[in-house]
């Protein structure tokens, strides 16, 4: 025991030396920490870090505890948090220790400060102040503390106080300083890129520091903003190389080697950075291909270290544009991984397959046997990633094994991500390359059963869309429907209990849409085998509501079991269900109204639903006449209410603007007027606090409080619609699908073995048509579907349709650019474009949708006043040469032409097709127009484009399907875009499918980029307006900006050029100051304040939306740098 | 790197370092998780493991898991070699260092760590440069306070098996 001891001791070389006074306070932490071993149970050690905490709660609360008590305090606090009790009247403590205490102190401080708190906590706006004393004190190691505090925790907001010192310390003459600094603004970098917009020329001499620890963290910045625009960085594709090259010609300082291998985190991080900058662009690639062979030679040695590095460099060699030799060495090299006895190497060899295979799948099958035994490894990990390599090697030959072997994993794992994860990818295969129907049908049996109640919401939705749009053939989609009906039905007879309501739910439907297409099948059974269901207690009674919904649907004739039915029901607890139940008794009653409301076999995208309810205009009309009050949406009358419980020391002024004739049902909209938006009125507690500064007229506007805060406002238009990009995925880039017959020289022991390898890998094709460069296009799906438009209600409301709506029928002609063949605006359902419950059948869907129905104030721009810009520099930046674009602005349609729009830019084209778009800006969205223009002299069919962007949303689209296009003519394709949260810059990418031939499926990608500042529109307001609405905003942003002194008053010129570049609304110019409003579409609005201040713009931004300020000033900054 | 959990083989968590924000229920919650989850693992497996959308990489010393969790298209190589890499600052600055060397002074494995890795990247790489800036500190303490004492008896028995350097395996 002793000597245990002894060696203890020892080993501490704080307790002897250094760490003196902490003699004492390491004995308090010694002593609990020694306790808590000793005890035996959970709830003992409870007790006893009880006693210690309020033990502790007294010290810290006591005057007399001295810094280095409360030193040991701490510590023994973030003991205690470690174990998972809270600890949390401490954390006030630690700023404190972290403010006032010694250098000692200081750096337990900040550390239990790192521990304790959170980006977001708002003790952290405490340590502010001490972490500028700090960053200024001359002592290196609170320099060094503070600096690394900022890298760890810092609130967001507080970013701008401490930049100036994080910046200046770049240039200290401690590299270890420069290096903290250096990470302290990547970490600004990750959580606010906009403030830190100003320095990357200071980046780039990091990047150049003579010490290698700078340089190094330099690069972490670097990776980041490589990965998001490389395009921007390539001309440092040289300095890359350059660097790497000495590092492997180990020029740096031996104390970076590691195992012998010199500076292997740089070089991985060098090697990320290259592959970023290769991709796809054969010139910098060539740049680089002989410090990748360097690489990839020198990493010989059998080293976890040197195979890091040689993964690396594989990924980077398979991802940069390709070269043959390297190709070659890299599949070399994956071969060690793959073979290697050890089972972490053999891990990244399945990964770096994984990874491979996509652009060759042919490397596979040298390794197949090694697969084969990996899938049945013991280690989870391992067969997992053997699944999804297979997964990625999937074709229509392979994928009954392929599947039937990753259902048969599912069965056995329990484990909740994964299971969603790879139930997808089941799915997914099924779906593309499914050889029959039955196996189609079965394989999604399993899919519901595994995946269950887990499964993500699009997978039943995409199978029952499937189902109910089919192909173009209508027998083989009755043949698909048929026999999921027959299984279903067999399924149910069985054992029902344990199935997951998901499953349910798919299975009812499925029966309510399409039992009667099995003759031979008593309606009895089918209406006998649902009751049923319902009779389960293991139903949800979302689950009831479809099933209740499918009897519904199945056809009259068995009244009386329905009846049945409906009565018992009817006295159901649960209002929906008895509410569903008097329909079905109502409809089961009268067979007329049943085929009225469920035509039976009617093409379900041929249902109309009247989103306006317009049927019901003359009962609204009648009794508004009668007296009733107008409708007014929940939020309106919920603010009302807060008013009328507030005092109110206005006089009474006109009652609120809604008249009559507002509210007249022919144009139907909502008869109310938006109030400003909610974050107005919500940080209107929030007074003039900030406005001393300003020497504007804002210091003279009261707060008024009531009507006067009302501004007329437009709210977003449409309901807006999830991207369609569910529905359609792009196919996978897969081999082409060649039967070759398994390989015969393969040394095998194991006959199952051989068997299986050549079921899984058949199809990938050797030396068949596989190219590296070149990647043949992928079969088509086998269960296409049809890309179409949103299932959309009539419109509701705008203009246009009044105007022209007997248009409508002229569907799919090649002239559909022009105006007539467009229709309407067609506002998309809220819901996802499959709509998952079950709509209600009678009406008692009033109150709610005039709920949902957003109300559309149509007020003609008046935001686009008279200092609107026509046309706009592009900023999309595009790679294409502008092309025909004067003829294409001719084919804009007629009620589209007036608005101001871009050039138009040519987004992609292929021999058939090509493709250019437009951005025209309306007040309440951004239009994008693609153009899609036949270029062969044959007839183009079904083209259908798909347009997907996380950041956007879409409130409407139309064109976007033309069955027919002429020989050489243009077709226009309409989305309207929203922003609700404001990016700097969206992508958004697309494709469009076309068949030149019948049956052959061509599909075409395009991308491009969207800017925050097609996005903005210009806000029209009064200065005293301005001024209330200034005071009311609570996010503000603070920063110096360039000005423009090239001509006249450099102020006036520099607003004007922010006005061009982004459509602001100049309000006010007084002096030195200006003042400009805009708006994000026709919602949150962000005001600028500029002043000038010697030879810079002090710029101001407030806003409702805590991230628009940023955006906006992120693009004025552009703006200016770009002149 | 979005975090990083020292743990014993009785699933006693021994140092933890966060580099993204959670809030304190959801940290407890993915430490009891996975220290259940690593545990239950046998020897011969390897060191990777996918964990709802992460890569936990993890590796054994003694009696001590260390265990990182990373995004999907991290290195997981290079993970374990930080990991190691970790183990050796800690070997040098503590001297053959142990479990119990952790357990009773985390907080200078914390300062260790915080020079090593800072907001979840690597920082420093040279051994020698990140000794040198923790003693540097240190050595500002030992200029403050010069003496030393020490109570007899503080390992209890139960507490050998800790003591046992974490490089001997």
């Amino acid at each position: 025991m002793s000597d245990v001891v002894e060696k203890t001791l020892t080993a501490l070389p704080g307790l002897f030396d250094s760490q003196t006074g902490a003699a004492k306070i390491t004995n308090r932490l010694r002593q609990l920490v020694k306790s808590i071993t000793e005890l035996t149970s959970k709830h003992e050690e409870e007790n006893l870090i009880k006693q210690e905490l309020c033990a502790m709660k007294e010290q810290v609360s006591s005057p007399n505890t001295s810094m280095k008590q409360m030193r040991e305090i701490m510590v023994r606090a973030m003991y205690c948090e470690m174990l998972g009790y809270d600890a949390s009247f401490t954390y006030i403590h630690a700023i404190k220790l972290a403010q006032q205490g010694g250098v000692l102190e200081k750096r337990v401080g900040y550390l239990a400060v790192s521990l304790f708190l959170n980006e977001g906590h708002e003790l952290l706006l405490l340590l502010v102040n001490t972490v500028l004393k700090d960053l200024q004190s001359t002592n290196l190691i609170e320099a060094c503390m503070a600096l690394t505090v900022v890298a760890q925790v810092f609130p967001k907001d507080m970013i701008p106080a401490v930049l100036p010192l994080v910046e200046d310390k770049l240039s200290h003459p401690k590299e270890i300083i420069r290096r903290k600094a250096v990470l302290a603004l990547y970490k600004f970098y990750l959580i606010a890129p906009n403030q830190v917009q100003h320095i990357h020329g200071k980046f780039r001499k990091a990047l150049s520091d003579r010490d290698p620890g700078v340089m190094a963290s330099s690069l972490h910045i670097y990776l980041q903003l490589i990965r998001e625009s490389p395009d921007s960085y390539k001309d440092l594709t040289g300095s890359f190389v350059t660097i790497l090259k000495q590092v492997l010609g180990g020029k740096l300082p031996v104390d970076f080697n590691y195992h012998s291998v010199p500076a292997p985190w740089l070089q991985i991080q060098l090697l990320r950075i290259l592959s970023l900058l290769g991709k796809e662009d054969q010139s910098t690639s060539e740049l680089m291909y002989e410090v990748l062979d360097e690489s990839l030679r020198r990493a010989e040695m059998n080293h976890n270290i040197t195979y890091a590095i040689l993964y690396e460099c594989v990924k980077a060699v398979y991802t940069i544009h390709p070269k043959v030799e390297l190709l070659e060495k890299a599949a070399r090299c994956i071969g060690n991984f793959v073979l290697s006895p050890k089972i972490n190497l053999k891990y990244l060899g399945l990964k770096a397959l994984t990874y491979v295979v996509q652009h060759d799948a042919k490397l596979a099958l040298q390794h197949q046997m090694t697969i084969i035994e990996c899938l049945d490894h013991s280690d989870f990990t391992i067969k997992r990633e053997t699944l999804e390599l297979l997964f990625r090697i999937t074709n229509a030959q392979n994928v009954t094994v392929i599947v039937e072997k990753m259902l048969d994993f599912l069965r056995g794992c329990n484990d909740e991500h994964t299971i969603i994860h790879l139930v997808g990818k089941v799915s997914e295969l099924a779906e593309k390359f499914a050889p029959d129907n039955s196996w189609f049908i079965q394989t999604m049996n399993c899919v519901f059963s595994i995946g269950g109640d887990l499964l993500q919401q699009d997978v039943p939705n995409n199978f029952l869309r499937l189902l109910a749009e089919g192909s173009e053939s209508k027998e083989e989609d009755d043949q698909l429907r048929l026999y999921a009906v027959e299984s279903y039905l067999t399924v149910l007879k069985g054992h029902t209990s344990h199935l997951p309501q998901c499953f349910l739910q798919v299975m009812s439907w499925v029966l309510g849409e399409y039992a009667h297409l099995q003759g031979s099948v008593d309606r009895r059974e089918v209406i006998r085998l649902l009751t049923q269901l319902l009779d389960q207690r293991s139903v949800s009674s979302e689950t009831r509501v479809w099933i209740l919904s499918a009897l519904t649907k199945i056809p009259e004739g068995q009244t009386d079991l329905i009846l049945d039915l409906a009565e018992r029901l009817a006295s159901s607890q649960d209002t929906v269900l008895r509410q569903q139940a008097q329909e079905l008794q109502h409809l089961s009653q009268d067979s007329q109204l049943h085929e009225w409301v469920l035509p039976r076999g009617a093409p379900w995208d041929a249902i109309e639903v009247d989103s306006s309810l317009s049927f019901l205009d003359g009962f609204v009309s009648e009794a508004l006449a009668a007296g009733a009050a107008p409708y007014k949406p929940p939020h309106q009358r919920q603010e009302e209410l807060c008013e009328d419980r507030a005092l109110n020391l206005e006089p009474y002024s006109f009652s609120l603007p809604v008249s009559l004739s507002s509210c007249s049902i022919t144009d139907r909209q909502s008869p109310t007027l938006l109030s400003v938006s909610s974050g107005l009125s919500g940080n209107s507690t929030e007074l003039s606090q900030k406005a001393g500064s300003s020497t504007l007229i804002l210091e003279g506007v009261k707060r008024v409080w009531g009507k006067d805060g009302y501004l007329p406002q437009k709210e977003a238009t449409a309901p807006l619609v999830d991207e369609p990009s569910a529905a359609v995925q792009p196919p996978v880039q897969q081999e082409a699908a060649e039967r070759t017959e398994p390989r015969p020289e393969l040394s095998t022991r194991n006959q199952d073995k051989q068997q299986l390898a050549s079921s899984l890998f058949v199809g990938l094709g050797v030396g068949s048509s596989v190219s590296l460069l070149g990647k043949s296009e992928a079969p088509p799906p086998r269960f296409r579907k049809k890309p179409r438009p949103h299932e959309s209600s009539s419109s509701s409301g705008t203009s246009e349709k009044s105007s022209d709506s007997s248009c409508r029928s002229s569907h799919n002609t090649t002239d559909s650019f022009l105006y007539g063949s467009f229709l309407e605006e067609e506002p998309a359902t809220s819901k996802s474009a499959f709509d998952h419950t079950p709509k209600s059948t009678t009406a008692n869907g009033l109150s709610q949708n005039k709920d949902t129905k957003e109300d559309k104030h149509t007020n003609t721009s008046q935001i686009f006043g008279g200092d609107m810009v026509i046309v706009r520099p592009s900023t999309i930046q595009d790679k294409h040469p502008p092309s025909e674009s004067s003829d294409l602005t001719a084919l804009l349609p007629a009620d589209l032409k007036d608005l101001p729009h871009s050039d138009v830019i040519s987004l992609t084209s292929d021999p058939s097709l090509s493709l250019s778009s437009c951005r025209l800006f309306r007040d309440e969205a951004l239009l994008l127009l693609i153009f899609i223009s036949n270029c062969t002299e044959t007839v183009i069919k079904d083209i259908a484009v798909q347009l997907t962007c996380e950041e956007l949303k879409t409130a409407s689209l139309r064109g976007n399907i033309v069955d027919c296009l002429e020989a050489r003519s243009t077709s226009v394709c309409h989305y309207a875009l929203l922003m609700d949260d404001p990016h700097t810059n969206v992508s958004f990418t697309g494709t469009v499918s076309y068949q030149t031939q019948p049956g052959h499926t061509n599909t075409l990608p395009f991308s491009g980029t969207l800017s925050t500042a097609d996005f903005i529109r210009p806000l029209v307001l009064t200065t005293e307006e301005y001024g209330k609405l200034w005071l009311s905003l609570s996010h503000d942003v603070k920063q110096n900006l360039k000005l423009l002194t090239d001509a006249g008053d450099p102020l006036r010129t520099t607003l004007n050029a922010l006005k061009d570049a982004l459509q602001l609304h100049v309000v006010d110019i007084i002096g030195s100051e200006g003042i400009v409003a805009c708006r994000l579409l026709s919602s949150a609005p962000c005001l600028l304040h500029c002043r000038v201040s010697g030879a810079a713009l002090v710029m101001w931004l407030r806003s409702p939306h805590p991230a628009l300020p940023d955006c906006i000033l992120y693009h004025c900054q552009r703006a200016l740098a770009h002149r | 790197m979005q975090f990083m959990l020292l743990f014993s083989r009785q699933g006693k968590l021994r140092l933890q370092k966060w580099y993204v924000p959670l809030c304190d229920k959801e940290k407890k919650k993915i430490t009891r998780e996975l220290v259940q989850t690593v545990l239950a693992r046998k020897p011969k497996m390897c060191s990777f493991l996918e964990w709802r959308d992460l890569k936990i990489v993890y590796k054994r010393y003694a009696s001590l898991y260390f265990c990182c969790a990373i995004e999907d298209q991290d290195n997981e190589l290079i993970t374990l070699e930080i990991i190691h890499r970790y183990v050796e600052l800690l070997d040098k600055y503590f001297g053959s260092v142990c479990e119990l060397d952790i357990i009773f002074n985390f907080e200078k494995a914390y300062f260790i760590l915080d020079e090593f890795l800072l907001g979840g990247e690597a920082q420093e790489t040279s051994k020698k440069n990140v000794l040198k800036a923790i003693e540097q500190a240190d050595l500002l303490q030992e200029n403050l306070d010069f003496q030393i004492c020490l109570l007899p008896g503080v390992l209890s028995p139960n507490m050998s098996a800790e003591s046992s350097g974490l490089f001997q395996s």
